[in-house]
C-alpha cells in the first residue's frame, strides 16, 4: 500500500531502530496516533492498566503501519526507479508477430547471464536481446553442445529419488544462453521433476547443477527463483482475481516496483492488453495459459522453464505460443520446454533430451537421427527392376539396399549427395524408368520411439 | 535473514483481495461475530439494578470469554484455508516459484488474516460496551465491563491469541489434504490458550492487570515460537510433492 505515486509513506530509518514519516499521509498517521495515546492516557488517567494498554496497542499499530507503508532496507541503497520493462516491448502489433519483443532492449550482454559461482548475482540485469548478445546466443546454438563455462545450465549426474522411487537418475546436459532446449518423455520419465528440481522447488537426491550461474544448493534458492521463471502445465491463477491483480502479486513477489508498465507490456506480448480487468475465473483454458505466460515473463528472467506450455490448446492458440517462443529465442533468453508434442520439439528447440528416467539422448535432431538411423535413400521406379543386385551393387556409395514393394527400393548409404547422382545414372544405363529419388528422412517421433522402445523401462508404462 | 516488506505486501494485498471475494470466509466473518453478540447483549437487557454484584461480575467474565472466542474461531478458518485452499486451486506451485521467502509467505498470510479478525474483535468489544453503557437498566454491567483488567485483557489478548490460531491454522494446513478437514482441526487446536481464560471467568484464577499482562507475554513468546515453528515445517518439496527432502546432504546432517 502506497500513495499512487509510489511514494512509500514510511522509510527506514537510516540511524536507528524502525521507521519515520515520510510524506505529509505518514506525518498525518503519526500526529493521530500520538494524539490517540494522548488522549486516551488522560481519559484513563484513574486506571493506569488500561492508558499503557492501550498506548501499547497504539503503538503496535503505528509500528505495523510503518512496516506495512515503509519498507526500504536500511542497508540497501536509495530505491532507484525500475528500468522500464526492458524485454518487453511497447505493445506489438499481434500476438507472437517478431514485433511483440522486437525492440532492442539496453541491458547486459549475454554473458552477464553466468556470474562467477561465489560472486552475488544482479537480478534483472540479465537480458540478452542486444544484437551482439543475439549473435552470441546464436552462435552457440548453432555450435552444437555448449561448453560449461557460461552455460545457462550445467547439470551434473542429478538424482533425485523419493524413497524407493527413482523419479529421474544420473541426469547430465548443459543448457547454452540464448538455448531453447526441449525435455522430452514419455508419462512417468521425471520431466516435471526434473524442472521442479532445477527450479529449486525440490532438493535433489545427489548431483550437482548450476541455474544461471548460479550453484544449485540450498541456500541459494532465493536467488535462483530471481534469475528464472517457471510456468507450470497448470498456470495456477487466482480465479477471484483479476487478470492484473494476478501479475500484481507475481511482480510485488518479484521485487517489481512501479510494474504497472511491465504488466502491460506482459500482457500485450500475449495479446492479453484488452483483458487485464477481466476475472481469470473467467478466462477460457488458452486465455489462462496466456496469463501464465505474461506472469512467466514479468520477471525479465534468464531462464524460462515451459513445462507443457500448449498442453490443453487448439491449434491456433498453440501457434501463438509457438510464436513466442521464437521471439523469446531471437531475444536471447533460455527456454527450457518440456512437451510431449514432438513436432513442436522439432519446430522450436535448438536441441531435445530425451528422458526416461534415465536420459536416453541429447543432441539436434538432426545428430540424433544420424546417430540413430543409417541415412537411405527411396527408390522409385516405373516398373520392377530387372536385376536390382547388378544395379545398385555397382553404384558408388550404396552400402546395402532392399526392396519395399514392387518397384520401390530403400538404399543404404553412405552420403546421399554422392550416392544419389551415381544411383540414378546406374539406373538410367539399365534402362529403367525413374519416377523418385529422395532422401528418406526420420522424423523427431521416430527417434523418440526408437529410444524408447529400446528402453526395457519403458515397456512397463 | 532479511525478511523484504515489498514482498510481504504483495501477499498481504492478494490475500485482502482474494478474501473480500470468498463468500465462505465472509460469510464466517460476519454470521460468527453475531451469533456471539447475541447472548452477552440479552444478558446485558435482562440485568435489573438489584442484581448482587457476583453475578453481574460474572457475566462480565462470560462476556469477555465470548468476545474472545471470535478472535480465536475466525482467523482459524482463514489460516486453514491458506495452504490447502492454494494446493487445492492449483496456485500453491506458481508462488513457490517465485523468490518469496517461506517466512515471508507465512508473515504476509498471518497479517492479512490477523487484521480483520482483530478489527471484527474489537468492533465487538465496542458495541458491547456502547450499548451497557447507553442501555444497560443496571450501571454495575458497564463498570464490570468496563474494568481495566478486562479492558487490558480483551485489547492484548485479541490479537495474540488470533496468532496463536493464525500460526495454528497455518500448521495444520500445510499438512492436511483438504479445506474442510484443516478448518475443523484448526478451530480445535486454537482453543486450548482460552482455557486460561475459562479460568478466570470461572474465578480459579482472580482477574487483574498484572495477570493479564503476563498471560499477554506468555501468548507473545507462544506466537513468535509457532511462526518459527510453522516456517520450519513449511517444506516447499512436502507441499509439492509430499515427501521430505531426500538429499544426500540432507541425510548426512540428519546421520
Amino acid at each position: 500500500m502506497q500513495s499512487t505515486g509510489g511514494v512509500r509513506w514510511f522509510t527506514r530509518r537510516q540511524i536507528g531502530f524502525g521507521f519515520r514519516p515520510a510524506t505529509w499521509q505518514g506525518w498525518l498517521i503519526t500526529v493521530v496516533a500520538v494524539g490517540l495515546a494522548v488522549v486516551l492516557l488522560i481519559l484513563f488517567r484513574s486506571s493506569r492498566g488500561i492508558g499503557i494498554g492501550a498506548v501499547v496497542v497504539i503503538l503496535a499499530a503505528y509500528v505495523g503501519v510503518g512496516a506495512l507503508l515503509g519498507g526500504v532496507p536500511r542497508t540497501a541503497p536509495a530505491p532507484a526507479p525500475d528500468p522500464p520493462a526492458r524485454r518487453l516491448p511497447p505493445p506489438p502489433a499481434s500476438f507472437g508477430s517478431p514485433a511483440s519483443f522486437g525492440s532492442p532492449p539496453a541491458a547486459a550482454a549475454a554473458t552477464s547471464l553466468g556470474p562467477s559461482a561465489t560472486s552475488p548475482p544482479a537480478p534483472y540485469t540479465t537480458s540478452v536481446a542486444t544484437p551482439a548478445a543475439r549473435e552470441a546466443a546464436t552462435a552457440a546454438r548453432s555450435a552444437g553442445p555448449p561448453s560449461a563455462e557460461g552455460a545457462a545450465l550445467i547439470v551434473d549426474h542429478l538424482t533425485k529419488r523419493f524413497g524407493e522411487r527413482t523419479a529421474f537418475e544420473d541426469v547430465s546436459f548443459t543448457v547454452a544462453p540464448g538455448e531453447v532446449f526441449g525435455f522430452l518423455g514419455p508419462n512417468g520419465a521425471g520431466k516435471t521433476t526434473t524442472v521442479r528440481t532445477l527450479g529449486t522447488l525440490i532438493a535433489p537426491t545427489s548431483g550437482t547443477a548450476v541455474v544461471a550461474g548460479i550453484p544449485l544448493l540450498p541456500e541459494n534458492g532465493t536467488e535462483i527463483r530471481k534469475r528464472i521463471s517457471i510456468m507450470p502445465e497448470n498456470p495456477g491463477l487466482y480465479l477471484r482475481l483479476t487478470v492484473v491483480e494476478n501479475l500484481e502479486l507475481f511482480a510485488g513477489l518479484y521485487g517489481l516496483h512501479h510494474s504497472g508498465p511491465r504488466i502491460e507490456a506482459a500482457l500485450e506480448a500475449v495479446n492479453l492488453g484488452a483483458r487485464g480487468r477481466d476475472l481469470c475465473g473467467s478466462l477460457s483454458k488458452g486465455l489462462r495459459q496466456r496469463v501464465g505466460l505474461a506472469r512467466a515473463l514479468l520477471s525479465d528472467p534468464a531462464v524460462m522453464f515451459l513445462d507443457e506450455p500448449t498442453s490443453g490448446l487448439d491449434p491456433v492458440a498453440a501457434r501463438e505460443v509457438h510464436d513466442l517462443i521464437n521471439d523469446l529465442r531471437k531475444r536471447g533468453v533460455t527456454v527450457f520446454l518440456t512437451t510431449h508434442r514432438l513436432e513442436e520439439a522439432e519446430r522450436l528447440c535448438d536441441r531435445v533430451a530425451i528422458l526416461n528416467t534415465r536420459l536416453r539422448s541429447v543432441g539436434r535432431t538432426e545428430e540424433l537421427r544420424e546417430n540413430l538411423f543409417s541415412r537411405a535413400l527411396a527408390v522409385e521406379t516405373a516398373a520392377p527392376l530387372a536385376s536390382p543386385d547388378g544395379v545398385f551393387d555397382a553404384a558408388t556409395g550404396v552400402e546395402s539396399w532392399r526392396a519395399s514393394g514392387d518397384a520401390s527400393y530403400v538404399l543404404n548409404v553412405t552420403d546421399p549427395r554422392v550416392a544419389a547422382p551415381a544411383v540414378t545414372r546406374a539406373l538410367v544405363a539399365a534402362g529403367a524408368d525413374v519416377l523418385s529419388i529422395v532422401e528418406s528422412r526420420h522424423s523427431l517421433e521416430d527417434v523418440y520411439l526408437e529410444l524408447i522402445d529400446e528402453d526395457p523401462e519403458a515397456a512397463g508404462r | 535473514m532479511r525478511l523484504d516488506a515489498g514482498r510481504i505486501r504483495a501477499v498481504v494485498r492478494k490475500e485482502f483481495r482474494a478474501l473480500r471475494r470468498n463468500r465462505f470466509i465472509i460469510g464466517t466473518m460476519t454470521v460468527l461475530p453475531i451469533v456471539f453478540l447475541i447472548s452477552p447483549m440479552i444478558e446485558i437487557f435482562r440485568l435489573s439494578p438489584g442484581i448482587p454484584e457476583q453475578v453481574v461480575q460474572r457475566l462480565a467474565g462470560s462476556t469477555f470469554l465470548l468476545l474472545l472466542i471470535v478472535p480465536v474461531v475466525v482467523p482459524a478458518a482463514i489460516a486453514a484455508y491458506s495452504v490447502v485452499g492454494e494446493r487445492e486451486q492449483g496456485t500453491l506451485e506458481p508462488l513457490l516459484t517465485t523468490p518469496v521467502r517461506r517466512e515471508e509467505l507465512l508473515l504476509g498470510k498471518a497479517a492479512a488474516a490477523i487484521v480483520p479478525s482483530v478489527a471484527i474483535a474489537y468492533l465487538l468489544f465496542a458495541i458491547v460496551a456502547i450499548s451497557a453503557k447507553l442501555f444497560a437498566a443496571n450501571p454495575a454491567v458497564t463498570t464490570a465491563l468496563l474494568q481495566s483488567s478486562q479492558l487490558v485483557g480483551e485489547i492484548l489478548f485479541a490479537p495474540l491469541l488470533a496468532g496463536w490460531s493464525i500460526w495454528v491454522g497455518i500448521a495444520i494446513s500445510s499438512r492436511a489434504s483438504d479445506v474442510r478437514v484443516a478448518q475443523q482441526l484448526g478451530t480445535l487446536a486454537s482453543l486450548p490458550p482460552l482455557g486460561v481464560v475459562v479460568l478466570i471467568d470461572l474465578q480459579v484464577l482472580t482477574p487483574s492487570v498484572g495477570l493479564a499482562l503476563a498471560f499477554a507475554a506468555v501468548l507473545l513468546v507462544a506466537d513468535l515460537g509457532m511462526w518459527r515453528v510453522v516456517s520450519a515445517l513449511f517444506d516447499r518439496e512436502r507441499l509439492l510433492t509430499g515427501a521430505r527432502a531426500t538429499s544426500d546432504r540432507a541425510r548426512r546432517a540428519a546421520g
